[in-house]
C-alpha cells in the first residue's frame, strides 16, 4: 500500500465536495493511502501571492511544515491551484534568504523536504494503468470524453515537473484504460477565465465557452477536468456561457475521479453525481452495458 | 646579439590601457637590447619602414615587436624583417592586446604585464636561430565535399582553371538544397532551371570525376599532399552500364519508404532516381527497404533491366585519391521544428515545412505543382506561414538568424497567390530582415501586390476547428490576440548545421563552432580559409547562407584553391620537431604518440634504430618532444631551453645568498 500525507485543499470542502470525496475513493480502492495533513490551512490561493510572496510562501510553508512533522516526505492534493502554491512555495525557499524570511513568520520551521504532487500525478506514477484496467467493472465504453486539464497544471513546466505542458496525456491514458473513446480535445491546456467568473464574467464566458464549443465540435459527450475551478467555470456558469454566447450547450463536465469511480463501481453516493450543474445522466447513460459491451 | 623592441599603440587599443612609452624604456634593459621605441601602428607602411630603417641603422639581428595576436600579424612582421635581410624567423611577438590591454582595466598592472611579455619575447629571440624552409611539390587536384550549389560552383571555377577535380557528394544526387526548391528569390525564376545545366556541367566537363552516394573515409597527410579515402557505397546497382532508363523504377513493388527529396511527402521505389533531372542520373537500390535485399525475394528491377546492371551482390568500395587542396561545401540541413510542441508536434498534418511546401509548389514535385492539403487533399484558400521556427530561439539553442527565411517567405507568399488566385497569406514574423540587392524591394511586392497580410508577433499556438487549423499569435504592432483560421500552416524552418558536419570537421582537422558550422580562419578577411592550410570553405556548411552568397564563396574558394596550386612548389613550416641521433635510444614512443604519422624509424650506420621526422607531414604539435624520455626531440623555433628562457624571465630563480 502507498502511503501519502493529503491536503484536501478549501475548495474540497466546499464547492468541489464531490471532488474530495471520490478522490478519497478511488485512492483507497486503488490502494493508495492518503493520511490527511493535521490543522490544515489555506494554501493562500491567488488572493495571498498577488500581495506578498513572503506571506503567500508563508501560508504554503506551514502545510509543508505540517506534513515533515508527520515524517513524511511527499504530500498530494486534488487541486492545481493548491499545487501552484505548495510548489511555488518550496522552490522559492531553495533560496536560503527567502527561507529565513518565510521561516520568521511560521511557529515550526519549514526545511524544504516536501513534494507535493497532483493527485493525478500520483496516480500515473504509481499505480500500474493494467492494475486500473483489471479492477474496472464498469468499462465506460460508448461515452466519449474530452480531458481537460487546465492551464495549470503542468505548467510552468520547470516548476511541475509532470506531464507534456502543451499535450498532456495522463487523463488520456487513464480514460482510454477505463474503457471511453478520447476525443481529439486540443485546448487541453487554455485558459478557462479562472476567477474572473465573478469581476468580469464577460472573459469567462468567452474563454469557457470556446472550450465547450472545441469540445462539442470534436463530438464529446462530456469533460473530464481534474481542477475546482474549471469545473466550476465550464459545468456552473454554463447557463451563464448559453445566455451570453446564445448557446446551448448541455455538456456535463465529470471530474476524472468521478468517471475513475464509477468503472471501479464504487459507490454511487461517494462520487456525488448530484453535486454536478449539468444533467449527467444522458451521458453517463451513453456507456453500454457490460453485456451490451461484449 | 642586438635586439631592437618595437611597442606597438595600436591607436589607442593597446596605449589606452597601457603606458608604451614606459615599456619600450623597460625593454631597453633586458639583455642584448639595443634599441627599443614606441610606434603608433606598428603593421602600417611606416610601422614596417621604421623597423627596416632599425634594423640597418643599428644593425639589429633579431626584432621583437609587442602588438597584436601572431595569428593576425605575425607573417606580415616576418616579411618586414626579412625585407631588411634578416632570417623571419628571428623574429618574436609579444601579444599585448588580445592578452594584456583588452582584457585588463588597470594601467599600471597592464603595462607591468606588458613589460614583462615583452621580456619573454626577448630571452626566447636570444636564443632563435635562423631557419630555412623546405619545398616541395604540390598535387594538381582538387577534392570538393558536397556537391550543392557552393560545391557546384567551387568545382566548375577549379575545373576551368586547369586543375582537375574530385568531388564527393554524400546522396544520390547532386544539387543539394537548391535542386528540392521550386523558384529562386528575388527574381522568381525556376530553380533547377538555373542550376540544372550547372549540374550536367559537373558531369560532362572533362576534368571533373564525380563520385555521387559516397563519403569521406579518411583525410591524411598536409597541403599540396592529402591523401583521400572515399568510401563509394553499395548502390547495387552498376552505375557503368546503367542509362537512367527508370524501367526499374517503375516495376519496383516496394513503395513503403518515404521519399526524402519530395521531403517524405509521399513514398518512393526501393530502387529510385531521385528527379529526373538528377546527375548522375544513374538509379539506386535502399538497402532497407529492397524486398530482395532483405527479404531474398523479387528481384524484379534485374529482370527488367535492359542492359542487366542490377548487382545485388556490390559492396561499399574504398578509393584512394592524392590532392593538393580541399574545398569543404557540405552545406546543412533544415530545423527539426517537432521541438516546438506548441506547433502541434507533428499531431497535424496540415503542418508542414517551407521545404515541403517547396516540393508542393514544384511542377516536378508529388503533386505536380498543385498546393494540396495533405490531410485531404484540398486547395487551401488560406495560408498561414509563421517565421523564425529555429531562428533567433534561445530555448531551441538557436540563437541565430538563419538570414534567408524572410526572403523564401516572402516568394512563397507571392507563388501561393500565383497558384491560388483567390488564396490570402498569413505571415506571423518577428522582424523582417531583407538586407540584399533588390531584397527588401521583394518583400514589399508581397505585401503591397499580393497582398500577404505581415503580422508581427509569434505564435502561440496552433489548433484544429473543424477541418481548419486556428493559429493563434500576438500581434505586436496592434497589442492584441490575433487568431487565423487556416487550411495549410507552412512553418519557415531555419538552418542547422549539416549531419555529420562535426565528423568530417575532425577528419578535416578543422573546428566547428558551438551549432556545428565550421569556423573560418578570420570573420572578415579569411571568410573562405581556415585554420589548417590547404582546406578552404564554402556555402552553408561556414554559416547560413543564401544562393547568391553561397555561389559567391564557392567561387571565393575556386579562387584561392587556384592560387594555391599556381605555385609549382610550396614551402613547409621549418618549425618542426628534429631528433637529436647521438640522445635517441630508439625506444619508438614519439612514433606511438604522434597523431600525423609524421616519425619514422630508422637505423644509422650502426644497425640501431633512432626516430626520424618526415619534415613535409610534422605539423609541430610538439606531442614527441614531451614523449621523448630522452629530450632527443627538440621542435625547432620552440626548442626546451628557448621555453625554459621564457619561464625564467617571468619567474627569475631566487638566488638565496644565506643558508643560516
Amino acid at each position: 500500500m502507498f502511503k501519502i500525507a493529503y491536503y484536501p485543499g478549501c475548495s474540497g470542502q466546499g464547492t468541489s465536495l464531490e471532488y474530495d470525496s471520490s478522490t478519497r475513493a478511488v485512492c483507497k480502492a486503488l490502494d493508495v493511502e492518503l493520511v490527511d495533513i493535521p490543522d490544515w490551512s489555506c494554501c493562500g490561493s491567488t488572493p495571498a501571492h498577488t500581495v506578498n510572496h513572503v506571506l503567500s510562501a508563508a501560508l504554503s510553508a506551514r502545510n509543508l511544515a505540517q506534513v515533515e512533522v508527520m515524517g513524511m516526505d511527499k504530500v498530494t492534493t486534488p487541486c492545481p491551484s493548491c499545487l501552484t502554491n505548495l510548489r511555488t512555495a518550496a522552490h522559492k525557499m531553495e533560496d536560503p534568504g527567502f527561507r529565513t524570511k518565510t521561516n520568521a513568520l511560521l511557529d515550526v520551521p519549514c526545511n524544504g523536504n516536501v513534494d507535493a504532487q497532483s493527485v493525478l500525478q500520483v496516480l500515473t506514477e504509481n499505480v500500474d494503468l493494467e492494475l486500473v484496467r483489471s479492477k474496472v467493472v464498469k468499462p465506460l465504453t460508448g461515452i466519449k470524453i474530452a480531458c481537460y486539464y487546465g492551464c495549470i497544471m503542468n505548467r510552468p513546466p520547470e516548476l511541475m515537473r509532470f506531464d507534456h505542458h502543451e499535450n498532456p496525456m495522463a487523463m488520456d491514458n487513464l480514460m482510454t484504460a477505463l474503457g471511453a473513446e478520447v476525443v481529439p480535445f486540443a485546448l487541453k491546456v487554455e485558459c478557462c477565465g479562472a476567477s474572473y467568473g465573478i469581476p468580469r464574467n464577460d472573459i469567462v464566458t468567452r474563454l469557457s465557452g470556446k472550450l465547450l464549443d472545441a469540445g462539442r465540435d470534436v463530438g464529446a459527450d462530456a469533460f473530464v477536468t481534474a481542477c475546482p475551478l474549471c469545473q466550476m467555470n465550464l459545468d456552473l456558469r454554463q447557463g451563464q456561457i448559453n445566455h451570453a454566447l446564445h448557446e446551448k450547450f448541455k455538456i456535463p463536465v465529470f471530474y476524472y475521479t468521478q468517471l475513475l469511480g464509477y468503472a471501479l463501481g464504487l459507490d454511487r453516493a461517494v462520487l456525488g453525481f448530484e453535486k454536478l450543474c449539468v444533467d449527467p445522466r444522458l451521458a453517463l447513460g451513453k456507456i453500454k452495458q457490460p453485456a451490451q459491451a461484449r | 646579439m642586438r635586439i631592437g623592441v618595437f611597442i606597438c599603440h595600436c591607436g589607442s587599443n593597446i596605449a589606452g590601457t597601457v603606458d608604451c612609452p614606459s615599456v619600450a624604456a623597460t625593454a631597453l634593459t633586458y639583455p642584448d637590447v639595443v634599441f627599443s621605441t614606441d610606434t603608433m601602428y606598428a603593421c602600417s607602411e611606416p610601422g614596417q619602414d621604421a623597423i627596416i630603417q632599425a634594423i640597418k641603422d643599428k644593425n639589429l639581428d633579431g626584432v621583437v615587436v609587442a602588438s597584436c595576436t601572431p595569428r593576425m600579424h605575425e607573417p606580415t612582421f616576418r616579411r618586414t624583417v626579412e625585407r631588411a635581410g634578416l632570417n623571419r624567423y628571428m623574429f618574436e611577438m609579444a601579444n599585448i592586446r588580445e592578452h594584456v590591454s583588452w582584457i585588463g582595466k588597470s594601467k599600471d598592472l597592464n603595462t607591468g604585464k606588458a613589460a614583462e611579455l615583452v621580456r619573454m619575447a626577448v630571452e626566447k629571440l636570444r636564443r632563435d636561430k635562423p631557419l630555412i624552409p623546405k619545398r616541395f611539390e604540390t598535387v594538381k587536384r582538387v577534392l570538393v565535399i558536397g556537391g550543392g550549389v557552393a560545391g557546384i560552383q567551387a568545382a566548375l571555377d577549379c575545373a576551368d582553371g586547369g586543375q582537375e577535380v574530385i568531388m564527393v557528394e554524400r546522396e544520390q544526387t547532386i544539387g543539394g538544397k537548391m535542386a528540392k526548391l521550386d523558384k529562386t528569390f528575388p527574381t522568381v525564376d525556376c530553380s533547377s532551371c538555373v542550376l540544372g545545366p550547372k549540374m550536367v556541367d559537373i558531369a560532362q566537363h572533362p576534368n571533373i570525376t564525380l563520385y555521387a552516394c559516397s563519403e569521406i573515409e579518411a583525410v591524411g597527410g598536409y597541403v599540396g599532399n592529402f591523401q583521400i579515402t572515399i568510401r563509394k557505397k553499395a548502390t547495387y546497382v552498376n552505375w557503368k552500364d546503367c542509362t537512367g532508363c527508370g524501367l526499374c523504377v517503375e516495376k519496383c513493388p516496394s513503395r513503403k519508404l518515404p521519399d526524402k527529396f519530395n521531403e517524405n511527402l509521399c513514398n518512393a521505389p526501393s530502387i529510385n532516381i531521385p528527379f529526373p533531372q538528377a546527375i548522375p542520373k544513374k538509379a539506386a537500390i535502399n538497402a532497407e527497404s529492397c524486398i530482395m535485399l532483405t527479404k531474398g525475394k523479387c528481384g524484379l528491377c534485374a529482370k527488367v533491366c535492359p542492359v542487366k546492371c542490377i548487382d545485388f551482390e556490390q559492396k561499399d568500395e574504398l578509393i584512394n585519391v592524392d590532392v593538393g587542396a580541399i574545398v569543404v561545401a557540405t552545406g546543412y540541413d533544415l530545423f527539426d521544428w517537432h521541438k516546438y510542441p506548441q506547433y502541434g508536434e507533428g499531431r497535424y498534418p496540415d503542418v508542414i515545412t517551407s521545404m515541403q511546401y517547396e516540393r508542393m509548389l514544384s511542377a516536378s514535385g508529388p503533386s505536380g505543382g498543385h498546393v494540396k492539403r495533405p490531410s485531404d487533399g484540398k486547395e487551401p484558400k488560406n495560408v498561414v506561414f509563421i517565421q523564425c521556427v529555429g531562428s533567433r530561439d534561445k530555448s531551441v539553442d538557436r540563437p541565430y538568424c538563419s538570414g534567408f527565411c524572410c526572403m523564401y517567405t516572402a516568394k512563397q507568399t507571392i507563388l501561393t497567390k500565383d497558384h491560388i488566385p483567390d488564396s490570402q497569406s498569413y505571415v506571423f514574423y518577428m522582424d523582417i530582415r531583407s538586407p540584399g540587392k533588390l531584397y527588401d524591394e521583394f518583400v514589399r511586392r508581397a505585401m503591397e501586390e499580393y497582398g500577404a497580410q505581415y503580422v508581427r508577433g509569434r505564435v502561440a499556438m496552433i489548433y484544429p476547428k473543424g477541418d481548419k487549423l486556428i493559429v493563434r499569435g500576438a500581434d505586436t504592432l496592434a497589442g492584441t490576440q490575433v487568431e487565423v483560421p487556416a487550411d495549410l500552416v507552412v512553418l519557415a524552418v531555419g538552418a542547422e548545421s549539416a549531419k555529420g558536419a562535426v565528423q568530417l570537421g575532425e577528419k578535416l582537422r578543422v573546428a566547428p563552432d558551438q551549432y556545428g558550422f565550421f569556423v573560418e580562419s578570420h570573420p572578415k578577411l579569411k571568410p573562405v580559409e581556415t585554420n589548417t592550410a590547404g582546406v578552404f570553405l564554402a556555402g552553408a556548411c561556414q554559416g547560413p547562407k543564401d544562393i547568391p552568397a553561397s555561389v559567391s564563396q564557392g567561387s571565393a574558394a575556386a579562387s584561392k584553391v587556384l592560387g594555391l596550386l599556381s605555385k609549382k612548389e610550396l614551402e613547409s613550416d621549418p618549425a618542426v620537431s628534429r631528433v637529436n641521433p647521438a640522445r635517441c635510444v630508439g625506444c619508438g614512443k614519439c612514433i606511438q604518440t604522434c597523431p600525423f604519422g609524421a616519425i619514422k624509424e630508422v637505423q644509422d650506420r650502426f644497425g640501431n634504430p633512432k626516430a626520424e621526422v618526415i619534415d613535409t607531414v610534422c605539423q609541430g604539435c610538439g606531442i614527441c618532444t614531451v614523449t621523448c624520455p630522452q629530450g632527443a626531440i627538440q621542435l625547432e623555433h620552440f626548442t626546451d631551453n628557448q621555453i625554459l628562457a621564457e619561464v625564467n624571465a617571468l619567474c627569475p630563480p631566487k638566488m638565496f645568498a644565506n643558508y643560516e
